[in-house]
């Protein structure tokens, strides 16, 4: 019981660390921290994404084999030396220092975009072939076709996909730990600094935290998921041909 | 700080000693979780099957908490926070027997067991009901069947998830080097401190990770067409 009592009093001391961090008198941390890197992270990875998926079904190679050889480098390299890499280079290319968070949140938007392009690949390629074909012979071309009629929907089927990525992205954000990023996990790192003698409920408290924001996120995701599911089936009926058209079970 | 030579880190035997007994680390936690969370997924498969819900939900809960608690947490939470509360004859003897491996170990093999359980668990769904009846029709057990008829189809069901869940569990024992692992991502960037060669490092880092999980993803790839191959036509 008591270690119940240390979480709550270490809690009841520390919420509005965990929470923002030391902002105003600091840089903003805590778990708003990570929630808006992990937001700002998909914003950017989104519409990076979209035109990576746009490329690799295009028909020109020299559009295809860049994106094939930036998603590989992805899903093969630790997100870890991911970020080693942008904090090294982004100062050299833009020529000054940039906060931890900037370095994060660029290393997130590259590795993110590589996956929302698999996802959003998976969308398109799910639709039926007969819609691309039907908006070809109304007369849009293949980027039209695309955007009005193709994307449109195979977005909308993927939200689900995009929201459990964008938990996986909240679960990321805790690498900036590496680079000193003020996010949740830095703030108990501070608590666990100060306390020095409760790590066990320290990082009890981060764990719990985390499993909140993404229980609760994923759990939306399966929510939305059966929702659109539900919807297509729903659709699929209605594009059925009349009952009347169709054989009875024991008529045919 | 001249031009690019990868030499200048390659040549050194200081430095080579140092990547190959980071590769050697990376491999062995690799290994290490890799072997933990595949007994512990086929285990948490089992308790998952019989008939209690309380054992449902526990294994249920045990994988929520698992695939929502971000991995790096699950770490510190190991090596900082259930450390402290050893015996502190366990925690020198740990101490004594590189306890930060050990605790990367159990840590990512444990998290890695809830996504592999799951993955044996659609492998085991994909399976058609009709060989459970026919299994137990031709006189096997419940054991019997499970081991010589349905597993080997499940195994093989799961093989394309558990080849990918593989391939991010190598990727994330580079977190181990949070908790004070020597292992290679950890090596690269001590090499790149001593040397300010960040570049030459970092590239060195990247080119063998991407050795080692393209060879992954490549047995990955021929797996699947030899299960396709084997799987009888439909």
């Amino acid at each position: 019981m008591s270690m119940l009592g240390t979480i709550v009093d270490i809690v009841r001391d520390n919420w509005l660390l965990l929470l923002v961090g030391q902002y105003p008198n600091g840089p903003l941390g805590g778990i708003a921290a990570t929630l808006i890197l992990s937001v700002l992270g998909i914003a950017c990875a989104f519409p990076l994404g979209v035109l990576m998926a746009l490329a690799s079904l295009s028909p020109w190679r020299a559009l295809r084999l860049p994106v094939f050889a930036l998603i590989y480098l992805a899903r093969g390299i630790p997100l870890l030396l991911i970020i080693l890499w942008v904090y090294f280079l982004l100062p050299l290319l833009i020529g000054h220092n940039v906060p931890g968070f900037v370095t994060m949140l660029v290393t997130l938007a590259i590795y993110e975009a590589a996956f929302i392009s698999e996802i959003v690949r998976g969308g398109i390629q799910a639709l039926p072939k007969g819609q691309m074909d039907a908006a070809r012979a109304l007369g849009h071309g293949h980027l039209g076709a695309m955007r009005w009629v193709i994307l449109p929907q195979a977005l909308f089927n993927s939200i689900p996909s995009i929201l459990s990525q964008f938990v996986s992205t909240i679960k990321e954000t805790t690498l900036g730990y590496i680079i000193n990023v003020p996010e949740l996990t830095f703030a108990a790192g501070q608590i666990n600094n100060r306390l020095l003698t409760k790590p066990f409920e320290v990082y009890a408290i981060l764990a719990i935290a985390y499993f909140i924001v993404c229980w609760t996120l994923t759990w939306l995701a399966g929510v939305l998921e059966r929702r659109i599911a539900a919807g297509r089936t729903h659709q699929a009926d209605a594009a059925a041909p009349p009952s009347f058209l169709t054989p009875r079970p024991g008529e045919a | 700080m001249s031009g690019f030579d990868l030499m200048a880190i390659l040549a050194k035997p200081e430095f080579l000693r140092m990547l190959i007994h980071g590769v050697q680390t990376t491999i062995l936690v690799f290994i290490g979780s890799w072997l933990l969370a595949m007994s512990l997924g086929a285990l948490l498969l089992a308790v998952r099957m019989l008939p209690s819900r309380i054992a449902e939900a526990g294994v249920a809960a045990y994988i929520s908490y698992h695939r929502n608690v971000p991995t790096l947490v699950q770490l510190m939470f190991w090596y900082f926070g259930i450390a402290s509360l050893l015996p502190p004859e366990v925690q020198i003897w740990l101490a004594d027997h590189n306890s930060e491996a050990v605790f990367a170990i159990i840590a990512l093999g444990l998290c890695q067991a809830a996504y592999f359980s799951e993955d044996l668990r659609s492998g085991l769904r994909a399976v058609p009901k009709g060989q459970w009846e026919a299994a137990r029709a031709l006189g096997h057990s419940f054991f019997g069947a499970m081991r010589w008829v349905l597993m080997p189809q499940a195994v093989r069901n799961a093989s394309p998830a558990i080849m990918n869940h593989t391939v991010s569990l190598f990727k994330n024992s580079s977190l181990a080097m949070a908790i004070g692992v020597a292992e290679l991502t950890h090596v690269i960037k001590e090499i790149e401190s001593r040397t300010f060669r960040a570049f030459e490092a970092y590239l060195l880092g990247t080119l063998i990770y991407l050795a080692c999980t393209l060879l992954l993803m490549a047995f990955g790839a021929w797996l699947e067409r030899r299960n396709r191959r084997l799987r009888p036509a439909a």
